[in-house]
């Protein structure tokens, strides 16, 4: 399933290509790594451990999950205190019961509140653990050696890099998903946007902001 | 280790050292390096054995622990301050003779060196 892992390598948008130009989809991985996940798609199917129908299911469960999902959360916790306070307690029962997403056999998952004393930035310093359950596949720089070992010992020059200039008085937690659970970020909620309902509010939360490196849009 | 099962929020740890030759999910950044737990976060089946097919039991509690850069970094951190939270497995935690993050000594008294 590699190549449905790692499908937002193409952006014809940013690299001046032709947009109807044909997707040259092998450029990115080794011969020898293609030829290893089609045979062991091949033999899984072949044993039986699951089917073709199996992977197409999960693909589309994936591709269902997209940024636009976690902004939807993120407003509805900005104007429901009762919501985000349920979701920062146990957040799977908080979203399988106001959102009825089905986050069984999907990672745990926690979320953090950043606030005007305190912001998080996420990132897994080991793979690429991420909240694929709410947010879908990760950015191609999440994965990138460069934002995964420079994240955690500088932190504030990577999120300045992202146009995100905080207080110096912010306290920063770098939050490493080393393990079994994954993190989504509760962005602080820009100010101007008293009375908003949770459509608007949700055009101002961004994928990134959700990761922790960029902060919500400005009204 | 022994009584690693059962940390409380606030309890100094240290993660332990060490090269296993194994697929492990310890960062070596932080291995040898003194932090705090801040909560326990369920127990999950040994990663160091699912990778190798077998069963990961029983299963084993993993804690959330956060770090000062400073303790993490030392001489190499050019900025800050700041923390770092990870989730470490309790068989790499082990005590700690004194909290490494101002502010974080609860539990600690007794053991300060």
């Amino acid at each position: 399933m590699t190549v449905h892992d790692h499908g937002d390598h193409s952006h014809p948008e940013h690299d001046g290509h032709d947009a109807h130009a044909p997707v040259d989809d092998l450029d990115h991985y080794a011969p020898e790594s293609l030829l290893m996940e089609q045979a062991l798609r091949e033999l899984l199917i072949e044993q039986g451990v699951f089917s073709a129908e199996d992977i197409q299911r999960q693909i589309d469960l994936t591709e269902s999950r997209t940024p636009a999902l976690g902004a939807q959360i993120i407003a509805r916790a900005w104007v429901d205190p009762a919501f985000r306070a349920a979701l920062l307690e146990d957040a799977k029962p908080a979203l399988g019961g106001a959102f009825a997403l089905d986050l069984a056999n999907t990672p745990e998952l926690t979320v953090l509140e950043n606030t005007a004393g305190l912001h998080h930035v996420v990132c897994c310093t080991l793979c690429s653990c991420y909240p694929r359950n709410i947010l879908g596949i990760p950015p191609a720089w999440y994965k990138s050696r460069e934002y995964r070992s420079r994240v955690v010992i500088e932190p504030r020059s990577v999120l300045k890099e992202f146009g995100t200039e905080l207080p110096a008085q912010r306290e920063i937690r770098v939050v490493d998903s080393t393990a079994d659970m994954r993190y989504l970020v509760i962005p602080l909620r820009p100010a101007g946007t008293e009375g908003w309902d949770e459509e608007r509010l949700a055009a101002l939360v961004t994928r990134d902001s959700m990761i922790g490196v960029s902060q919500a849009l400005a009204p | 280790m022994s009584g690693a099962s059962s940390l409380a929020a606030g309890v100094p740890v240290r993660v332990r050292t060490g090269e296993p030759q194994t697929h492990c999910r310890t960062p070596h950044y932080l291995r040898g390096k003194r932090g705090v737990v801040l909560r326990a976060l369920g127990r999950y089946p040994n990663p160091e054995e699912l990778a190798y097919h077998k069963p990961g039991m029983p299963p084993l509690t993993l804690y959330q622990v956060e770090f000062d850069a400073a303790e993490v970094w030392g001489e190499r951190l050019h900025e800050g301050p700041y923390r770092i939270v990870a989730d470490i497995f309790e068989h790499w935690l082990e005590p700690s003779v004194q909290p490494a993050v101002p502010g974080h000594e609860q539990g600690a008294s007794h053991d300060r060196a």
